[in-house]
């Protein structure tokens, strides 16, 4: 990017600059001991074009909308359309999760992202031993058809999208979503949405894990091969570093282990016989955004280039949809205090615009009580509206990636692509992320560990934690999940399992036990068990049966 | 000094997959010096007692993020105690409301830590509260 010139003339001015800077030191001395980034990348007073001596423009930046994609996947990027403002939500049941659904597309929200209980996430009916104390509290609790259709009554399936987060039993919940759809008569080939579908991040770090890798691997290639055929416009999987991150992860780990597990992905999805420029376009990735603001935004614009590389020189995608890494953002769960909550709007806003610089596709903001409760209805609008801000009122979304040639913002997108990729090749020597997740795993941990120990000894400040305590007001108003929604659940199955067809719900049953110990595509028969009102534990209950269980290993 | 180590089984109970914590305070334990069993994911209360009696450990610690805490907490407590195992010292931690935390005393969990809690102040509680 600069002659040789250039640079001699910069680099001789900086030799007598760093002798200034020197004398300036011992009359004030720095800060901090050292100045690193949450990946421990060294951060230095100063970054000039000495920083980015071998840069090739075309070769490392390109413009937006083409290869490598590092500022951006589109050519206008936000000039055309802003991100899709989509908060996740879902708690209780079904009509309350559906009120809530309803309330946020009436302030503006333009998508749904659904969370779902960790009985549903896990495959147990809410009336389930295991699903004790459990029912609807982290999400809405998912039992039947029945439930899908009140979750989305009145809302128009075909006209807005959802994302779900759901993963060992993404399939099933995808075949209600179908079959909800046309209950109201829009074909699945005209819906839009996302299942999160990523079994290796459960491994690693989420836990709702059902099945052990093979199978679940077998049933996410299904989900590829079925949605490329009939449902042409989902995103048939949501490859998530979000979680990694929240589990304590860098910035450089959480691309590097998300990009392995898609890496895992894409070679099922071949050796399954698929054309990668068939299924590769509906790839999709979902990233946290965290506090360090330039180092967030130098990963999402590292991820973007890694990952076209790998689709391209790795894979041989031919297809330039297939090279394009378009993520859903959340701001860091992990990085809101109870202690003076209301500062967390403060730390969302930044995390939130890191992501929006970054160029993502869609965006959750936290909520500020996120640390004590699930969002209240006041804590989710202001969220929503920290978006609307950024999108409408502080002009970041007027150009393309704007903090493009920035010699620090360079650097770092070069530091954290140069420590992902060490890690990818280190997971690959392993024999792939299914293969790698303890090494993942134990890394994490230590990450983790590292950044609690900064907390306690203060070197690292979290404000209203460690330093500008003070005695304050308890927050009130927190939302509270009704206790009552595991007994509700309970007798709405009862009711269910003495109403439907048995005898058809049965045969659906023994004809699924049959086709998964085959190797036919799962989907259309899940279709139908779940058109028959067979609950997901039901069916989860059959695979557990055919495949087994996870069995995690234990690593800390 | 020929002290005892103090033993610890940090427990994950329910279906919650959030075990950050978990290990970060079971790794901090085990850096003061005790020893300590971590069960994994998903353990039901029945479960976390037979670990408990079967490791012969002084302290429960559990985790819960998910909200089930009222529930599974106060059940590994009554399960003990009928295993005539009432001297281990049983503590808890998450993202647990502060107007839970009088309920959960109640039924026999001897302190809850809630988030932004410094690792010392665990290793200390327990170091002080254990009967050894």
């Amino acid at each position: 990017m600069f002659k040789q010139e250039q640079l001699d003339k910069i680099s001789a001015k900086k030799k007598g600059w760093e002798e200034k800077l020197e004398a300036t030191k011992k009359k004030r001395p720095e800060r901090k001991n050292k100045f690193e980034t949450h990946s421990a990348i060294k951060v230095e007073p100063v970054y000039t074009p000495l920083d980015l001596a071998d840069m090739d423009y075309e070769r490392d930046l390109g413009l937006p909308g083409e290869y490598p994609y590092t500022r951006g996947v589109q050519p206008n990027m936000y000039r055309g359309r802003l991100w899709t403002m989509r908060q996740y939500a879902g708690f209780g049941t079904a009509e309350e999760t559906n009120k809530r659904f309803r309330y946020l597309l009436e302030q503006g929200q333009t998508g749904l992202s659904c969370a779902f209980d960790l009985p549903t996430q896990i495959g147990y009916d809410s009336d389930h031993a295991l699903s004790k104390g459990e029912v609807g509290k982290v999400g809405v609790a998912i039992d039947s058809l029945q439930d899908m259709e009140i979750l989305f009554d009145q809302i128009p399936l075909g006209k807005v999208s959802t994302s779900m987060t759901i993963n060992a039993p993404a399939g099933i919940l995808l075949a209600m979503y179908i079959a909800v759809a046309e209950k109201q008569g829009v074909e699945r080939a005209k819906l839009n949405g996302t299942i999160q579908n990523d079994i290796i991040k459960e491994y690693i770090a989420r836990g709702t894990y059902i099945l052990p890798p093979e199978p679940s691997m077998r049933l996410i290639t299904d989900i590829f091969e079925f949605c490329s055929e009939e449902v042409p416009n989902w995103n048939t999987i949501s490859i998530s570093g979000y979680h990694i991150r929240e589990a304590g992860a860098t910035a450089a780990q959480e691309i590097a282990f998300t990009l392995a597990d898609g890496i895992a992905y894409v070679d099922a999805a071949i050796k399954a016989g698929l054309d990668v420029d068939k299924f590769a376009p509906r790839l999709s990735f979902f990233f946290n955004s965290h506090l360090n603001f330039l180092e967030e935004v130098a990963k999402f614009r590292a991820a973007r280039r890694l990952w076209a590389k790998i689709m391209r020189e790795r894979f041989g995608a031919k297809n330039p949809r297939s090279w394009t890494l378009r993520f859903h953002t959340q701001t860091a769960g992990v990085s809101l205090q109870a202690q003076q909550p209301m500062v967390n709007i403060m730390r969302t806003a930044y995390e939130a615009m890191s992501a929006v610089l970054g160029g993502t596709q869609s965006l959750h903001t936290n909520s500020y009580d996120e640390a004590l409760a699930l969002p209240s209805d006041e804590s989710v609008l202001i969220a929503l509206r920290t978006q609307q801000v950024i999108g409408y009122e502080t002009g970041v979304c007027d150009t393309v990636d704007p903090l493009a040639g920035s010699y620090y913002v360079e650097s770092l997108t070069n530091g954290v692509e140069e420590q992902a990729q060490e890690y990818i090749d280190k997971i690959d020597a392993l024999g792939g992320a299914p293969k790698a997740i303890e090494f993942m795993q134990k890394e994490i941990h230590n990450a983790a560990y590292k950044y609690q120990v900064e907390i306690d000894t203060q070197e690292r400040i979290v404000v209203g934690l460690n330093r500008f305590q003070m005695e304050e007001k308890k927050l009130e108003d927190l939302l509270k999940v009704d206790l009552t929604v595991g007994d509700n659940q309970e007798r709405k199955l009862k009711k269910l399992r003495a109403e439907r067809d048995n005898a058809k719900v049965e045969s659906i049953l023994a004809a699924l036990r049959e086709a998964a110990q085959g190797d036919a595509n799962l989907m259309p028969i899940f279709i139908d068990a779940v058109k028959a009102y067979t609950t997901l534990g039901e069916i989860c209950g059959v695979l557990r049966d055919v495949y087994g269980e996870y069995q995690q290993q234990i690593v800390f | 000094m020929n002290e005892k180590r103090i033993r610890v089984l940090v427990a994950k109970p329910g279906l919650d997959g959030h075990d950050r914590g978990a290990k970060v305070i079971a790794q901090a334990l085990r850096d003061s010096g005790m020893e300590v069993v971590y069960t994994g994911l998903r353990q039901t209360p029945e479960q976390i007692v037979s670990a408990a009696l079967q490791e012969d450990v002084n302290v429960v610690g559990m985790s819960i993020l998910s909200g089930a805490h009222a529930t599974l907490f106060p059940e590994v407590v009554k399960l003990l105690k009928e295993q005539g195992a009432e001297d281990v010292l049983v503590v808890g931690g998450g993202i647990i409301p502060e107007e839970d935390i009088p309920e959960l005393k109640a039924a026999g969990i001897h302190e809850v830590f809630t988030p932004g809690t410094p690792l010392d102040k665990v290793v200390n509680y327990i170091k002080e509260n254990v009967k050894n």
